[in-house]
């Protein structure tokens, strides 16, 4: 926290604690980003990367702490905010084609009734062409390879003009050069001072792609330059198993339903400091 | 009342027959039902029941009667020409499961309907009795019916004790029982005809259309009392068999009444009241659960603001008054009020003219309270990478939370620390 | 063909084609047994409808049964979640439960409402032609079933054009609608409420099962049939009035149930399109193998 004080950090997780079935998958993260950054979310399977991501998102309720996008509540900054799910999550054989994927991150609650207009068209042809999909505009998605699937994503988050991307396995399942092409519009990016975010699974590629990384393991065991999180200790710790007493603690929590918060330390909104011992 | 007395002392032997008969249908649906329910195909069990009429008005077409062995093949041939299109659609069409269901399901259906009123408007005999497969009657049954049907029911409880362990190993992990030899293809067969076969019988007495209550209903409640295979099977039959006793004695009640919805009225019930009482995960049960962790949560608050309250004091008197202890932490009054009769009941406080102490046994608690605090922050601050001033909130509720199995497991872990990571004395037994 | 056919037929073609609109829909959001509970939970909503109101039940009456439908959707979330059973046996017991009261509420009021057993199934929909409707001042305006064709299509046209941006969108990825800020439980539930008010409009026509038939059939076959969306929904009316005509000539032909044989030629429908779609598939990959081999 002391090392970013001029600027707001684009995210700031603060005591996230998250649960499925009361069973904690990420304890107590507590992390910021600044802005500009090129960010990489590792650990091993399971480690709840998905889940922080979905946090971040809103896509999933905190059991207790907040996040910040941009200094503000997600509420506020939707429209700078961009989501690039993962591309196993959607069904392939859908009926529209990749220009309608595409102009969907030109829709928003306000936007749904209206045609989309000329510039709006303008956008969307760009993110398409920037992404190498422009020749594919008027495919079926089901026609794509798992390349150009993930370039039609990306070029949707493209399209809502954003300055946090949150992506989430764009690399799974993707040729060379779609990686290549992707991580070159990520670098782009981060030159305009945006800031990309991505869960990733592979280390070998984490040092040179990045140049923050968020290393988890259920638990937050690094943050920061990507340098001085990926050392050996760190990753030992990440991918050496799991905490024994943490993952008791987790447990007991599960069977006896007991919440891992106090109602009155939960803090979901307001960020309210009680110093305590 | 007359006739519920009359019900009740089994006296009649029709009486006897259709009750018998009932609820062994509804019991062997029920087992039958537990697998696809396991399976995660309670639905393909609906489906199957509406496609099983097309079957039974074609076997009357053909036989110009009701005979019950010609029935249950009209019946298996639909039911298998139905589970074949699923498959079949599910194959080799961007289709979903779901919707491949949805569509055998209604088209099944509506074919049955079309040879049901055809039936009524051309065939002769008595083709009146085939509605009673929309709804169920078990009134109507003929104890030839009776005698066919229990048998069919007998032979599948049979077959399921005989194969037991292996439909529980297919069940739970398909993937396993293929790799440990089982034959997994004549196990999917075997499930299926017996669902084809139980829904075939159970249609006599809860009709078609609500058979998947039969299969389903059973099954969820029974899964409430029970994680265990053979408890839940014989849970689920007794629940099919109460509601096969209820669905006869309705009908026999209101001959004109359908028995199926009955039936089904029964087997919800049952499945409500377990949602609500079941122990460990009913509603009820979960309720009081959260109500014990607060008061468990609010007391040891208690407890660790008295501690601090003495660790604050100047000198070493054991009575804090009640401002100097409030003081030491900002709870609502409701739960202040909570904690005094808790910390009462328990015997961990004594009171003095509005003045408090600890018991002896009150003294050790709050240390164990606060110990497990400070151990929590220490093993937060060294392995979850948190900030000194972002340890309070988590150590907060894990402190009410660990047991003195894991308390040992912290302390080796930490290696017996002797202050937490704001420097404060980690309180031990002395 | 007389009047009174053709009566029958336009009713079901109504029908058909508000239940093609919307179950395209319904099977891309892959909740094509959703719409088979809410179908059958609507029935005791209706029933009570028919209690109250006497022996025909009103337009705004059947609008309040079809709170039912949208209350059966909820039961079976709330199963799901605060009870944690599966989805299918939420889906399961809600709807045979709601249904079986349906039934029993309808057998014992036997004399009070205007409905029987196997009307709930498969509907009355050769009666149409005997049941008008009249204006205020007593003439003669249109069969009812035909009134509320009408009035369910243009609730249905009006819902689609006015929703289909956001209906597309939730359908496809749910969880990108959401981090649009789009909400999704407002697009679920009124689409939830678009098939209770499918439903109840059709019910008395078609019945609660064979609803099911016009709702999931001519769109999956429509769905096999291009990777348009506008041009699935035009191809899914197309099918749906399809087995409508033929259905009603069919049960003609045959003197049985029209609904039945209306679901029946659906599949039917189905199947040579599947078929068909199997046979050029096949043809496809033969000609590619073909080319290669000489390659």
């Amino acid at each position: 926290m002391s090392a970013n004080k001029e600027a707001t950090p684009a995210l700031e997780v603060h005591n996230l604690t998250a649960t499925y079935d009361r069973q904690p998958v990420l304890w107590d993260i507590d992390f910021s980003l600044p802005e500009g950054s090129l960010a990489g979310i590792l650990g091993p399977n399971g480690s709840g990367k998905t889940t922080l991501l979905r946090n971040i998102m809103g896509l999933m309720q905190p059991d207790s702490g907040y996040v910040r996008l941009l200094g503000q509540d997600l509420a506020k900054v939707r429209a700078q905010v961009s989501y690039v799910p993962q591309r196993e999550s959607v069904d392939w054989n859908f009926p529209v084609s990749v220009s309608e994927v595409v102009a969907m991150g030109r829709y928003g609650p306000g936007k749904l009734l209206r045609r989309l207009r000329r510039p709006d068209r303008d956008i969307i042809e760009e993110a398409m062409e920037k992404t190498g999909i422009l020749p594919l505009a008027h495919r079926h998605i089901s026609q794509l390879s798992g390349g150009q699937q993930q370039r039609v994503f990306i070029a949707r988050a493209l399209a809502q003009q954003a300055q946090i991307y949150l992506m989430d396995e764009p690399f799974v399942g993707v040729d060379a050069a779609t990686e290549e092409a992707i991580l070159n519009l990520l670098g782009e990016m981060k030159d305009r001072g945006q800031t990309v975010i991505m869960v990733h699974h592979d280390l070998q590629t984490a040092q040179d792609y990045f140049d923050q990384a968020v290393l988890l393991q259920t638990r937050l065991v690094a943050a920061g330059p990507v340098e001085t999180v990926l050392n050996k200790e760190n990753l030992q710790q990440a991918y050496g198993g799991r905490l024994n007493v943490l993952s008791k603690v987790g447990q007991l929590a599960a069977e006896k339903q007991f919440p891992l918060r106090e109602k009155a330390f939960r803090e979901r909104k307001k960020p309210a400091h009680g110093e305590g011992d | 009342m007359e006739k519920v007395i009359d019900f009740l002392s089994f006296q009649d032997p029709t009486v006897r027959l259709v009750v018998a008969g009932t609820v062994l249908l509804s019991i062997s649906a029920a087992v039958v039902g537990c697998f696809a329910y396991l399976r995660k195909r309670a639905l393909v069990g609906d489906a199957l029941a509406h496609s099983l009429l097309p079957g039974v008005a074609m076997a009357f077409l053909f036989s110009g009667q009701k005979d019950p062995w010609l029935l249950l093949l009209g019946a298996m041939v639909s039911g298998w020409l139905a589970l074949g299109a699923m498959e079949l659609i599910q194959q080799h069409t961007k289709l979903a499961s779901e919707t491949a269901i949805a569509l055998v399901l209604s088209v099944f259906f509506g074919f049955g309907v079309l040879m049901l009123t055809y039936l009524q408007h051309h065939g002769g005999g008595d083709q009146a009795g085939l509605d009673q497969f929309l709804f169920g009657n078990a009134a109507s049954m003929r104890s030839s019916d009776l005698y066919a049907y229990g048998l069919v029911g007998m032979v599948l409880l049979v077959i399921i004790g005989a194969f037991y362990k292996e439909l529980k190993l297919y069940c739970f992990d398909p993937d396993h029982a293929q790799a440990i030899g089982l034959p997994t293809r004549g196990l999917r067969y075997l499930l299926n005809t017996m669902t084809v076969l139980a829904t075939a019988i159970g249609i006599q007495s809860v009709g078609v259309v609500l058979m998947a209550a039969l299969l389903i209903t059973p099954a969820a409640t029974a899964r409430f009392w029970s994680y265990r295979l053979r408890t839940m099977l014989f849970l689920a039959a007794l629940g099919g068999a109460v509601a096969g006793l209820g669905g006869s004695f309705a009908s026999y009640l209101a001959p004109a009444m359908p028995t199926g919805p009955w039936i089904v009225m029964v087997l919800s019930f049952l499945a409500l009241v377990s949602i609500f009482l079941a122990p460990r995960v009913g509603i009820f049960a979960r309720m009081w659960r959260q109500r014990q962790n607060q008061r468990k949560i609010i007391r040891e608050n208690l407890l660790k603001a008295f501690y601090h309250g003495l660790e604050n004091r100047e000198g070493d008197q054991a009575w804090l008054s009640r401002p100097e202890w409030q003081e030491q932490r900002h709870l609502p009054e409701w739960e202040w009020q909570i904690g005094f009769r808790q910390l009462r009941r328990h015997r961990w406080i004594l009171r003095r003219s509005g003045h408090y102490r600890l018991t002896e046994r009150g003294l050790a608690e709050a240390r164990r309270v606060v110990r497990l605090h400070r151990l929590w922050e220490l093993y937060l601050s060294r392995y979850l990478a948190l900030g000194k001033d972002h340890l309070h909130p988590g150590a907060e509720s894990i402190e009410h939370l660990i047991t003195p199995e894991v308390e040992k497991e912290l302390l080796r872990e930490l290696d017996y620390p002797e202050q937490d990571p704001h420097r404060s004395p980690i309180p031990y037994k002395s | 063909m007389t009047i009174e056919g053709l009566y029958i037929i336009i009713a079901a073609m109504l029908i058909a084609a508000s239940s093609a609109l919307v179950g395209s829909f319904l099977i891309l959001r892959k909740m094509s047994m959703m719409g088979d509970a809410i179908s059958h939970a609507v029935l005791p909503g209706i029933v009570f409808a028919f209690l109250l109101s006497g022996s025909r039940a009103g337009l705004p009456m059947l609008m309040g049964a079809a709170a039912t439908g949208v209350l059966a959707s909820l039961l079976i979330e709330l199963l799901y979640r605060k009870a944690q059973l599966p989805q299918d046996a939420s889906i399961g017991i809600t709807f045979t439960w709601l249904f079986a009261l349906g039934v029993i509420l309808i057998s014992s009021y036997t004399g009070q409402v205007d409905l029987d057993q196997e009307c709930v199934l498969y509907g009355e929909i050769a009666l149409v032609p005997l049941d008008w409707l009249y204006t205020g001042a007593g003439g003669a305006l249109a069969p009812r079933a035909i009134v509320y064709g009408v009035v369910l299509l243009l609730v249905v046209g009006l819902y689609l054009l006015l929703g289909y941006r956001g209906l597309v969108i939730t359908s496809f990825q749910n969880d990108f609608a959401a981090a649009l800020g789009i909400s999704t439980a407002f697009w679920h539930f009124s689409f939830m409420s678009l098939v209770s008010v499918t439903t109840v409009l059709s019910f008395e026509t078609v019945g609660a099962i064979l609803i099911l038939a016009f709702l999931v059939v001519p769109p999956a076959t429509a769905y096999l049939m291009t990777h348009r969306l506008p041009v699935m929904l035009v191809w899914a009316v197309f099918w749906g009035l399809l087995a409508a005509v033929e259905g009603y000539f069919l049960a003609r032909w045959i003197d049985g149930s029209i609904a039945g044989a209306m679901a029946s030629v659906a599949g039917l429908n189905f199947m040579g399109v599947a078929l068909v779609k199997q046979a050029l598939k096949r043809k496809k990959r033969a000609t590619a193998l073909h080319t290669a081999a000489v390659k």
